[in-house]
């Protein structure tokens, strides 16, 4: 007998010992849902099947019948612009002050310990002057994304930057290049899919700030929603829009993941974190 | 006049001696291998011909001028290790070197530049036995590619001096005698100036015109810091037979 830890599954052995937790869970609930239905057929806590149907059905594929749209769409748009502008601006700010940080003395020894001291503040906390500032609009949450993310970022592509071997700065600068230009051909180029990885990392992070930021003060959206119907207790909408959530947080990861793949071929980082 | 002058080097970490009195003059065209035990500075000497350190006191003059305290084009290297960029193909990463010399604001080259700089970047992979992997990474090169694709890029910019830190300590040795005769032609063919340092004796000796062997003359069992490493044997070396008896004769003076 080998031992465990050089036993290998299969490939169907595999396939399905990771669909079987989901399959655990699912008949887990269907069982529970229909013990506390049969007892009281108003529970509302674990809903039935039928009812995630009917719930679906009135989210996403009836238009609501105040604005005539689709709420689930509505929801879903809103909540992913919000999400993309703010990873967006925070991956640009990262590149901005990360690279400066991390390759220039001068700039690291000026702005280090603010940079530092800047990334403690717990964003949430600062929520409310963002309202007070940017007003209750689209600006407030996404500046609240970007806020909460682009230290994460910062930090860890300054560290990444820093961590590019010194041989490879000395031979660029005996090849004839200068601060700039080594920015420009070396340090930038491979930096980019350090910053996918770390965008990729911190996305957890921005979900969180995005479904607070809407939880508070938002009209449409995934977590304006689930906020708002907690007060009816209406689980049937909840736990859809979380597991819809949860698959398009998995869906970007998934894009990301293949896109440093594709564009960076070159690099190892990629294909190791399969 | 002498390419590098180099009079009373003194080369100091803190307390730590690591070079002591320096005196050597090297000529153009001049190949220059350097041994010694672990630990006896050789690197650091290296990294002040390159400009990354700075000689504590003493006189260093490259063409009889004060030496460049940063890395500059003169100088070209050739590391161990981490020498080619990993995120350019072979061909990129010797374009990279001439778009980096020539191109001051963007780093890259167009237009009729272009095209010369890929006939070159083409003209002189071929001549380091690269000609059939212009389009590879380098992870997919093997580690004695890597190093000649590292030489190629330097040698297309044409420094005054090549300077080399073991790079060939990590292949085998097969591969390593294709890149002795491969440093060796290029050095006769582009009348280079190069210092290299190895951990080869018998290597040092085929290679250079001039063996420089630096080590501690004194020791103090006490304060290991407190002297430093000095050239104890200079040798020019000359071509064939003598080469085997002159090894022998080292050997022997350094084991008594
Ligand atoms: N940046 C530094 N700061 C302080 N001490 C240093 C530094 N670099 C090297 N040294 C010291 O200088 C001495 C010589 O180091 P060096 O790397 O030049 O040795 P070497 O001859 O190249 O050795 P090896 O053959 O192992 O590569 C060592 O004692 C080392 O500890
Ligand atoms: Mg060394």
């Amino acid at each position: 007998m080998k031992r465990l830890m050089n036993l290998r599954p299969s490939k169907a052995t595999a396939f399905f010992l990771g669909v079987l937790p989901f399959l655990i869970i699912g008949v887990f609930y269907i069982v529970a849902s229909d013990l506390r239905l049969a007892e009281n057929p108003n529970d509302k806590l674990l809903p039935s099947l039928s009812s995630f149907a009917e719930a679906v059905d009135r989210m996403a594929l009836t238009p609501s019948k105040r604005t005539g749209e689709l709420l689930f769409v509505n929801d879903t748009s809103a909540s992913l612009q919000r999400l993309g502008l703010g990873v967006l601006i925070s991956a640009v700010l990262a590149l901005l002050i990360g690279i400066p940080l991390g390759f220039i003395p001068f700039v690291r020894a000026g702005l280090s310990p603010f940079v530092a001291a800047l990334s403690m503040v717990p964003p949430m906390a600062i929520l409310p002057i963002l309202f007070i500032v940017f007003g209750m609009g689209e600006l407030a949450k996404v500046a609240l994304i970007v806020i909460g993310v682009t230290p994460l970022l910062v930090r860890d592509l300054q560290q990444r930057v820093s961590e590019i071997p010194a041989e490879q700065l000395i031979k660029a600068q005996t090849l004839g290049g200068s601060s700039w230009t080594i920015v420009l051909r070396v340090v930038l180029p491979q930096i980019m899919p350090r910053l996918f990885d770390s965008v990729r990392i911190t996305l957890g992070t921005a979900w969180i700030f995005l479904i607070s930021a809407e939880a508070i003060a938002a009209t449409e959206g995934l977590g304006y929603r689930i906020f708002l119907v907690r007060r009816y207790m209406a689980m049937d909408v909840i736990l859809p829009y979380v597991a819809w959530i949860t698959f398009l947080a998995f869906m970007i990861d998934y894009l990301l993941k293949k896109s440093t793949q594709k564009l960076f071929p070159w690099y190892s980082g990629a294909k190791e974190k399969e | 006049m002498s390419l590098i002058t180099i009079k009373n080097l003194w080369k100091e970490y803190g307390d730590n001696v690591v070079l002591e009195k320096l005196t050597l003059n090297i000529e153009k065209g001049e190949f220059c291998t350097l041994v010694g035990p672990s630990g006896c500075g050789k690197t650091t000497f290296l990294k002040m011909l390159l400009g990354q350190e700075r000689p504590t006191r003493g006189t260093f003059l490259l063409d009889g001028e004060i030496f460049p305290d940063e890395p500059s084009i003169e100088r070209g290297i050739v590391f161990q290790r981490y020498s080619v960029f990993e995120n350019l193909t072979v061909f990129g990463n010797v374009m990279l070197a001439m778009e980096l010399k020539e191109s001051k604001f963007l780093g890259r080259l167009f237009g009729a530049k272009k095209a010369q700089a890929k006939k070159d970047a083409l003209e002189i992979l071929e001549a380091v036995g690269l000609g059939s992997s212009v389009n590879k990474y380098p992870s997919e090169l093997s580690g004695g590619m890597q190093q000649r694709l590292s030489i190629a890029q330097s040698l297309v910019n044409k420094p005054k001096i090549l300077l080399l830190d073991e790079p060939f300590g990590a292949l085998d040795p097969g591969i390593r005698a294709d890149m002795h005769a491969l440093i060796l032609d290029l050095w006769k063919k582009h009348n280079l100036t190069v210092v290299m340092v190895t951990h080869d004796l018998h290597e040092s000796f085929y290679l250079g015109s001039r063996l420089l062997v630096f080590d501690k003359v004194r020791e103090d069992v006490h304060a290991p810091n407190r002297y430093g490493a000095k050239i104890t044997y200079d040798i020019p070396i000359g071509d064939g037979e003598t080469i085997m008896t002159k090894l022998h004769q080292t050997i022997e003076k350094g084991e008594k």
